[in-house]
Formats: structure tokens, C-alpha cells, sequence
């Protein structure tokens, strides 16, 4: 399938417009010879680095390993099964869903609202707009390292609140384990937020001022021109920004390892922390493989049907490049 | 004309995929053929002094066997977990490479690729004592630790004086007093660092090294089987232990190691009196203090005595740090373990900190600080030293044994389910 629509790309690039009449001879060897080197090394690297290991992961799946001898103890899908019934594993799959819903009904207003102040002229909106976005830039391990030591009891933000006169309102952040899950995602928010602002303001600046003008001209006040001009155009970069949330709480694992390590009793584990765990810490490959297998399955499964059914506007005539995380 | 297309790069992507493992194939043979080896050797020293005394010693190796070139490579502790395997399936691993020895030692055997010394060291090995028993696997040597590690109390004498303490405690029910007396004066007893697990399951092990008669200890490592009475007991007694409320506001989610808030760093900067911890902690809290007194003001007790527990009162827990060596070049690996293990390197390594009890006895009278000193010569008392539970297990076990400790910590878990979850990790 892909042989052929790579062709039909190839004939119909712009620039390219196929003379009446048969190619020379020099001519196709040419494009094949371009074709060749263009796709190379994209290709090795997709089929080394992500296509192999995938089906390599596949195989151990089916086999108790532990990543030393042979590959031999074969036990069909029991992996999975134990898997899909560990309740460690379902707990898991619990906390990534609360981050996606989390992430949707707390991130996404927070940073269009935040967007939407930063794109106002105002003094010094360079300088909020680069305090907005510096956690973003920080390393994902020095973030956790961080928070994991201004968390502690009486550290930064238990003394910070103190002295606001909110201290009534600490908690033990990362040892109460109906709060840690809350206290991470607080975290993830104050990492995140930097990136949806800016994927926010890009969008706001591809809004055309005529329709606020319009809008305007027509008696529109400030939140009406907002709720139906503003946001409803910003809708195809919302639509991408929930994609790439929800993928990235799916796979959450960094910031959560350094800080928890999933725990304390496992009330901050994810999927990937379950995978890590069973898989480098016990030495437990086939299982971990198994669960990164149902991990691709879940985070595959929602990629094609978000697609399909949500991004599906957005995408018609166009290529869709993923970028950032 | 299509197909051959794809035909070309498929087999151009399989060239460039397979041209390194050829690559190695012709390498290997380069290195044995010669009389000159090279060995590359993992280590743990990512940072000095560690990292510049092994680059020393194995300049000093060199100098002395010109033919031996051995070329150090500092890793990231953690990484070894998830490095060593890859190494060990592929046709290049590292010659020699840091070991801890017990189970995880008898998994990595499993791959063919660690040699059994144990032929190069009996002429030597005699001189370090029993505690490279810990790096053999079926009688064999597969091993050599380069320092020993001892687990106890590290105190603060200031503090206990604050609180009225004249002696440290030698019994629980003294202990349990203690943390009475000190939670009166305002101080937090006793420091730990429950996030990362490990020092959790310190306490549950002592307490089944108190419980258990030393032919039991060693019955349950070698059957993977805790299901004798005695880890139950070790199982209430941690209950006991921790309705008594021992431990700094929100252990669960503090740190071992990291920064003044770290367990160690809580005791480092007074605010709590004790921890359970290895021989290295006071190095630790050097490092997250600034308080240039603080050694003076530490002292160490073993852990106490449990009434009525079947424990030898002399058996510590305890591990070390050691190297293993790959096959490929054995007899050369197993002379560069000689070197390290001999009286010149164990002194060096003592006198610039990086071993605080070193495995060969004559190096034990450079340590300088007295409280260490009192540790070695307790470990040289001891009777049996049971290594770490999650290290003489193999690691699928023993890291269960970790987690069901620290959600028992966390209460989540019975004295059962803690000693079923080696049982558990192996079905």
C-alpha cells in the first residue's frame, strides 16, 4: 500500500508535472535514484529504531525472560492475561486516565485563558510570555529533582503557603496517598502549561483581525467576540493541543519516577512506571514487554481514532506533522 | 522495476544493520590474537574521588603489566540495571563490571558471558575472609567485592543528650523508650527515606535477621521460600515498630539521599536523631551539611535486640561492592580483582573515602574516623553477615520483597503478604 501511494505522491509532486508521452529512460533513473536517497535513511532508521524493536517487543511478550540465556520458556498470551488482570496494572491505567481527563477539563482553559492574556498588547508581554514558557524548557529530571525537594514537609511550598497565610492548606504532598496523584499533576500542569500557551498563541495569530474587527463593527463586546470568534477558530490547534495531552499523559513516566517512583503503595504508578518496574527493575522483560505492548495498543487504538474522528477536518488535503512531544 | 526498487533499500537498510555486528566479529579477533589485551571495565565512579581513583589504579595497573591496558568506564549507578543485560546478550560486554554478588549475580550467570574466577583467586582469596561468600554462586567464584557494607543506627550524641539518652539502646523495647524520650524533647526519632524503598525493607530484614536462626536465614535465600515463622514474627514486629510512630512527618515521601531534606540530610542538620543505614551514610551527610563538626557528632549501635527472636545477636545485614569479569578475557580480569583486593589499593581506597570498610582486613587500620572504625570492627566480630534480602535474592524476587515492604510502610499489606511476595514473584 505504501509502495503505491508513495508513487502516486511522487507523480503528482508540484513542480515535477509529467511531460505528455512516455518518460526518458534517464529520467526514471533519475527519480529512482532520488527516491533511493531521500528515503533511505529515514526508512533504516524507522525500520532499526522503530519498527524492529516493536516486533522484537511483540516476540519476548509471548516468553517468561528474564533478559539473560535463551528466549525459550514460551507461554503464549499468559503475560498479557496476568497484565490486564494485576490490579497494580489497572491502577495504573486509572492514574493515566485521571491525568488525560485532568489535563482536559484543568490545562486546556487555563492555558487558552492564559493565551488569550498574553496575545493582548500590553507592556513587558515578551517578558510574560518567556516566564510562561521556562518550564517548559527545563529538563524534565531537574523539574522532578526540584519539586521533589520543595515538597518535602516544611520545605519551600509548605513556607511559601505559610507565609501567604495559607497554611491551614498543607498537605504532605508526596506521602499522602490520596494527594500525591494531585500534588504530580500540579506539577505536570506548572511544566506543561508554557507549551500550550505558545501552541495557543501561534494559533490566535493565524485569526484574522478583520473578523474581530467585524465583530466589533457589529456591537460585539470583549467576551462575545471571544466565545464566538476567538476560541471557535483557535478550535483546529485545541483539537491538536488534546491529542498531544492525552498522548503525553498516557506515556507520563519521568517526573513521576524521580519523584514517587510510583509510590508511596503505588498511588502514583502509571503504565510506564508499572513497565520500568517490572521490566528493568525485576528483570521481568517478557511481562514488561507484554505491557508496553498493550501500552502501544492503547496509545495506537486512540491516535487512529482520534484522527478519524476528531482531527479529520483539520486534515483533509493537508499532511499532518506532529511536532514537539 | 518497482519492486527491485524496494528490493535495494531493503537490502541496504539490512547492510547497515548488520555491518557493526561484523564490525565487532573482526575486532574480537584483533584483541585475542596479539599479546596486548585491552579490558574495558564499568564502574560506578561517575563523579571524584571515586572516578579519578579508579582511573588510577588503573593507570598504576598498567605501568606495572605494560601488555594490560584497562580503560575505565564510568556509569551511572542506576544504569546497571538496565545496561548490564544488553551487555551481557551481545557479543562485547564490558570486561570487567560492578557487581553486588547474590541472586542478581546468579541471574546474570545465566547468560554464559560471567566467568567463574574461582580457579585464578584460591591462591590469594584466602586473605579477604568470608564475606566473598556473598559473590559465589553454587560454590563457585564469580566475584570479588572491593569493600564491605554494614547496615546499623547512626546517631546523634547531641541530641540524644537533648533528650536525656546516656547510652544508645541495645534492645527494642530500649529503643521504643528512646523514641519516647526523644519525641518529648521535640525531635524527630528516627530518619528515613521510604520513597525509595530500599531503606524500608533495611528494617523488616533486620527484624527477620533477629527472628531467625542464621540456618534459617540461609535455608530461606537458597529455597527463595519465606514462609518459616520466623518472617511472619519479623512481619508483627515491623507492625509493632511502626504503630509506635518512629519516623519523621511524611517519611513516605522523603528521599534517601537527596538534599538537606533527604532522610540523611535530616540527620545531618539535627532534625532528626537517628537512621538505619549503611556504613556510607556518613559520607552522605558530609555532603548535605554544612556543618564541618558533624562526624564528632554522630555515633552508630547495631540494630537491637528482639526479645525472644531466634537470631544469632551477632548476625548483621550487610553487602558489599565488588567486580565480576566477563569470559572472553578472564585471566587478565581476575589479575586486575587481585590488584584491587591487594593491601596497597584497599589502603588507597580507605584513605581517599571510597571504601569505608575495605575487604582485606589489612587495610582496616587506615580508617581514621573512630565511628567507622567501631563499625569495621563490629563487622569483623560478626558472626554471619546476611546480605541485603533484595540483593541475595535473585532480582525479580527481591525486588517484589521491596515493593511488599514499602506498601506495608505505607499500609498497604500484612506480615503475610510480605513474606508470600518472594513465593508470589516466582509463580
Amino acid at each position: 500500500m505504501g509502495d503505491s501511494s508513495v508513487s502516486s505522491i511522487i507523480r503528482q509532486a508540484p513542480g515535477r508535472a509529467i511531460r505528455p508521452g512516455a518518460l526518458s529512460s534517464n529520467g526514471k533513473l533519475r527519480k529512482r535514484l532520488e527516491l533511493f536517497f531521500l528515503l533511505t535513511p529515514a526508512l533504516v532508521f524507522f525500520v532499526g529504531f522503530v519498527l524492529a524493536p516493536m516486533v522484537v517487543g511483540a516476540y519476548y511478550s509471548a516468553f517468561k525472560w528474564e533478559g539473560f540465556g535463551p528466549v525459550s520458556d514460551f507461554i503464549g498470551i499468559r503475560n498479557y492475561v496476568r497484565a490486564l488482570s494485576d490490579s497494580v496494572f489497572q491502577l495504573g491505567v486509572v492514574h493515566n486516565l485521571i491525568y488525560a481527563v485532568l489535563s482536559l477539563i484543568i490545562q486546556l482553559p487555563l492555558s487558552v485563558g492564559l493565551a488569550l492574556l498574553l496575545n493582548r498588547n500590553m507592556r513587558g508581554q515578551g517578558f510574560l510570555r518567556l516566564v510562561a514558557f521556562a518550564p517548559y524548557v527545563l529538563s524534565e529530571a531537574i523539574t522532578a529533582v526540584a519539586w521533589l525537594l520543595m515538597l518535602q514537609p516544611g520545605g519551600f511550598v509548605d513556607q511559601g503557603m505559610k507565609a501567604v497565610g495559607l497554611g491551614s492548606l498543607i498537605q504532605l504532598w508526596l506521602a499522602n496517598t490520596h494527594i500525591v496523584l494531585y500534588t504530580l499533576f500540579a506539577v505536570i500542569t506548572w511544566k506543561y502549561i508554557g507549551f500550550g500557551i505558545i501552541l495557543f498563541l501561534a494559533g490566535l495569530q493565524g485569526i484574522p483581525i478583520e473578523l474581530r474587527e467585524a465583530a466589533v463593527l457589529d456591537g460585539a463586546n470583549g467576551w462575545q467576540v471571544t466565545r464566538s470568534i476567538t476560541v471557535p477558530l483557535l478550535g483546529p490547534t485545541i483539537r491538536i493541543w488534546a491529542f498531544l495531552a492525552i498522548v503525553g499523559s498516557l506515556q507520563l513516566f519521568d517526573l513521576v519516577w524521580i519523584m514517587t517512583l510510583g509510590g508511596p503503595a503505588n498511588a502514583s504508578t502509571t503504565m510506564v512506571t508499572y513497565l520500568i518496574d517490572r521490566g528493568f527493575q525485576r528483570y521481568e522483560f517478557g511481562y514488561g514487554s507484554a505491557v508496553a505492548v498493550i501500552l502501544f495498543i492503547i496509545c495506537f487504538t486512540f491516535a487512529l481514532l482520534y484522527q478519524r474522528f476528531v482531527l479529520r477536518r483539520d486534515t483533509e488535503g493537508a499532511t499532518t506533522r506532529m511536532v514537539g512531544q | 522495476m518497482k519492486k527491485y526498487a524496494v528490493l535495494c533499500v531493503i537490502s541496504l537498510c539490512l547492510a547497515m544493520i548488520a555491518a557493526p555486528v561484523f564490525a565487532n566479529g573482526q575486532k574480537e579477533q584483533a584483541a585475542s590474537s596479539s599479546g596486548n589485551v585491552t579490558l574495558t571495565w564499568w564502574h560506578n565512579g561517575t563523579a571524584d574521588p571515586l572516578k579519578g581513583v579508579w582511573q588510577k589504579v588503573a593507570d598504576d595497573y598498567h605501568a606495572a603489566h605494560p601488555n594490560v591496558t584497562i580503560t575505565p568506564v564510568p556509569i551511572q549507578n542506576e544504569q546497571f540495571n538496565t545496561k548490564m543485560p544488553l551487555a551481557l546478550q551481545s557479543n562485547d560486554p564490558p570486561d570487567i563490571y560492578q557487581q553486588w554478588g547474590g541472586g542478581q549475580l546468579a541471574t546474570q550467570i545465566k547468560s554464559g558471558k560471567v566467568a567463574d574466577i574461582t580457579n585464578y583467586v584460591s591462591s590469594w582469596i584466602g586473605e579477604l575472609g568470608g564475606s566473598v561468600k556473598g559473590w559465589q554462586v553454587n560454590g563457585k567464584q564469580y566475584g570479588i567485592p572491593f569493600d564491605l557494607h554494614i547496615v546499623g543506627f547512626w546517631y546523634r550524641k547531641d541530641l540524644f543528650a537533648k533528650a536525656g539518652i546516656s547510652a544508645p539502646p541495645k534492645t527494642m523495647d530500649e529503643l521504643n523508650a528512646d523514641v519516647v524520650k526523644l519525641k518529648a524533647a521535640g525531635i524527630a526519632p528516627i530518619a528515613i527515606g521510604s520513597k525509595d524503598r530500599w531503606p524500608d525493607a533495611f528494617y523488616w530484614e533486620y527484624f527477620a535477621v533477629r527472628e531467625a536462626s542464621t540456618a534459617v536465614l540461609q535455608k530461606a535465600m537458597d529455597t527463595q521460600d519465606l514462609s518459616a515463622p520466623a518472617f511472619i514474627k519479623a512481619g508483627e514486629d515491623m507492625q509493632k515498630f511502626l504503630d509506635s510512630k518512629p519516623f519523621q512527618e511524611g517519611f513516605l515521601g522523603t528521599p534517601a539521599q537527596q538534599g538537606a531534606g533527604s532522610s540523611a540530610g535530616l540527620v545531618a542538620n539535627g532534625k532528626a536523631a537517628m537512621e538505619l543505614q549503611g556504613d556510607w551514610d556518613l559520607s552522605v551527610m558530609t555532603g548535605l551539611t554544612t556543618d564541618k563538626d558533624l562526624a564528632s557528632k554522630l555515633g552508630w549501635f547495631p540494630f537491637p535486640q528482639v526479645a525472644g527472636g531466634a537470631g544469632d545477636p551477632t548476625t548483621t545485614l550487610g553487602g558489599g561492592d565488588g567486580f565480576s569479569v566477563t569470559t572472553k578475557n578472564a585471566a587478565a580480569g581476575a589479575d586486575f580483582l587481585k590488584y584491587i583486593s591487594s593491601p596497597a589499593v584497599q589502603k588507597m581506597l580507605v584513605e581517599n573515602n571510597i571504601a569505608s570498610i575495605p575487604v582485606n582486613p589489612a587495610a582496616t587500620s587506615s580508617i581514621s574516623n573512630p565511628v567507622v572504625q567501631s563499625v569495621a570492627a563490629y563487622s569483623g566480630a560478626a558472626s554471619f553477615i546476611q546480605t541485603y534480602f533484595d540483593i541475595a535474592l535473585p532480582t525479580n524476587p527481591g525486588q517484589a520483597l521491596d515493593s511488599a515492604v514499602a506498601d506495608f510502610f505505607a499500609g498497604q499489606g500484612t506480615p503475610q503478604s510480605v513474606a508470600e511476595s518472594v513465593a508470589k514473584a516466582n509463580q
